[in-house]
């Protein structure tokens, strides 16, 4: 593996990672609607995406999405993890470390299929959803975003020292005091990273929100793919410039953020 | 005041809290309770209507399959049920083949994803603290991007007038256009694209751990570079690989999104298979009966592996 056979590996991996991105990138500055000729340097797409209703409308629903079932997946995460993690022995145990467990390996078209089966059966019954739209979408992403949550919020509780929590016990604070005023702050930023997770599982997700949404609610991704379907289109881009850039820069702030932080920690 | 504090001296909290003691509820079995039914409602629950609706037939209706109970001429409530869908499952070559490709795309990718994988792993965990931490960040990057478009990216690389066949033309390497696009080669490359972190990450967690007086002790002893590497840190980096291809091929194998993008008409693939049974043939039934086969033959299978794993782990 020494000499010139891993640099050389190494580099064609990076190329592979990075050159259909920055070709994706360069080409929404294409002023030729065909997207790989190039026809000279133009900002069209950017202007003819910003009008584009149904793709910023998308982008409002999708935000809108992940906002609720992430901090609705944080809630439900952190409770199961909790449980898991505190509760040494209670009935249905093993019933909900599988149910905890299993979105993660469960495939997409199976969870979006049977869910909707589950809402078109209790719409029938029940009478509720009346429809589908952003409540299905949203209880769905809840329900595969919580397990992602759960892995992260139940490593934190594993590792965090828990004689902090029977100090408070000891000195008298209730189960929720100790649970508000010590467990909480202490597994706070997991609880970050795992909403943060759930937020761009929410916003990335295609094959679940198309089974479970009804005609009034399309999400980011379904719109992108109903276009992409039909061949490359140089405002999707655009799109996926912009997306790049947020990314880019959320990065660089969060590195920067880090930093203060340790050197404040020194 | 703390905010724990400050909520159990609440007025609403303590009534709360006395109405529900009333009642017979500990604030243990509320906790409890939350996640437990929210799961068991929509994640558990939908699996039995899963199950019941592949045992019933398609309907051109709303809802278009037949109710599992219905009144017979007498009166007298019945159960309709049958194994019909699945008998069409196992007769019809279409679906056999799709769960069978499926597995080989799976497979392939999850190879190609390992032999591009490791030497990056390998070689971020050898390397020295800031460059490190760089190339990590690289690793991880991409896929911060949304997952569709980076899918996407690939279908401007590989058509017929994309980029690589652009590039090789105008170098005089090739006279016409290569057909990339809609071939099982292109859905190998976008799943491996797409699931690479999942390779590198495990991987290079597990090679940072190698002790490095073994590598010492292993040339002292006179192997080669390359014999040390086969015999060494390839045997010791063996849970890494493991775990990286698990978490490759557990997404691959379901996948819907890269075949229908990228791969062809010809390329079958389950989730795909699933999915076209159920937006275009609208055979709800039949697509359940998939979803139930899916479920019995590649996700149990799967999870009975990793419960397997992780109580190795522990022990």
């Amino acid at each position: 593996m020494r000499g010139w056979f891993l640099p050389l590996a190494v580099a064609f991996g990076f190329i592979f990672l990075y050159a259909p991105i920055i070709s994706l990138v360069v080409f929404s500055f294409n002023e030729s609607r065909l997207v790989t000729v190039w026809g000279g340097f133009s900002t069209r797409w950017y202007g003819e995406l910003l009008r584009d209703r149904q793709i910023l409308g998308a982008a409002w629903v999708s935000l809108q999405v992940a906002f609720a079932s992430a901090t609705l997946a944080t809630i439900i995460g952190t409770l199961g993890a909790f449980v898991l993690t505190r509760f040494s022995s209670f009935t249905g145990r093993l019933l909900l470390t599988g149910m905890i467990t299993a979105p993660l390996v469960m495939p997409e078209v199976i969870t979006g299929l049977s869910l909707l089966l589950l809402f078109v059966s209790m719409e029938m019954t029940l009478g509720w959803p009346a429809g589908r739209g952003l409540p299905t979408i949203i209880i769905a992403h809840t329900t595969f975003c919580a397990a992602f949550v759960a892995v992260i919020a139940q490593s934190r509780l594993r590792s965090m020292d828990e004689s902090l929590e029977e100090a408070a016990r000891d000195l008298g604070a209730g189960p929720v005091r100790v649970f508000f005023d010590i467990t909480l702050p202490v597994i706070a930023p997991a609880l970050v990273a795992g909403w943060l997770l759930a937020f761009t599982l929410s916003l990335d997700d295609l094959v679940i929100a198309s089974f479970v949404s009804g005609p009034g609610a399309s999400t980011l991704p379904m719109v992108i793919f109903s276009k992409v379907r039909l061949g490359v289109s140089p405002d999707i881009n655009a799109l996926a410039t912009i997306i790049i850039g947020f990314v880019l820069v959320a990065v660089v702030i969060a590195g920067w953020l880090m930093r203060r932080g340790m050197r404040q920690g020194e | 005041m703390s905010a724990g504090n400050a909520l159990t001296r609440s007025a609403p909290w303590r009534g709360t809290a006395w109405v529900m003691g009333k009642l017979g509820f500990s604030g243990r079995s509320l906790v409890i309770a939350i996640p437990m039914l929210w799961l068991g409602v929509f994640f558990l629950a939908p699996f039995f209507v899963l199950g019941r609706i592949s045992l019933a037939e398609a309907l051109i209706a709303r809802p278009p399959y037949t109710p599992l109970f219905d009144r017979a001429p007498d009166g007298s409530l019945q159960i309709i049920a049958s194994l019909e869908n699945y008998r069409f499952l196992m007769t019809d070559a279409l679906y056999r083949n799709a769960y069978l490709s499926s597995i080989r795309v799976a497979l392939v990718s999850t190879i190609f994803a390992l032999l591009i994988g490791y030497p990056i792993a390998y070689y971020i965990a050898r390397a020295p603290e800031p460059k490190r931490s760089v190339l990590l960040l690289m690793v991880i990057l991409p896929f911060w991007t949304s997952f569709l478009l980076r899918v996407y990216a690939w279908m401007g690389f590989l058509r017929s007038n994309g980029v690589i066949n652009n590039t090789l033309m105008s170098l005089g390497l090739i006279d016409s256009p290569i057909q990339m696009m809609q071939t099982d080669f292109a859905v190998y490359i976008g799943i491996v694209y797409t699931y690479l972190p999942f390779m590198i990450l495990p991987l290079y967690a597990n090679l940072t751990k190698l002790d490095g007086a073994l590598l010492e002790a292993a040339s002292d002893l006179g192997a080669s570079p390359m014999v040390t590497f086969f015999t060494v840190t390839l045997p010791l980096s063996l849970p890494g690989i493991v775990a990286g291809s698990m978490l490759v091929f557990i997404p691959a194998i379901g996948e819907y999104v890269i075949p229908a993008l990228l791969g062809g008409p010809d390329t079958l693939m389950i989730g795909r298979v699933l999915w076209d049974e159920f937006f275009s043939s609208r055979d709800w039934p039949v697509a359940s009966a998939v979803a139930i086969v899916m479920l019995v033959l590649v996700v149990a299978p799967i999870m009975w592996l990793q419960s397997v794993q992780n109580r190795r782990e522990e022990g």
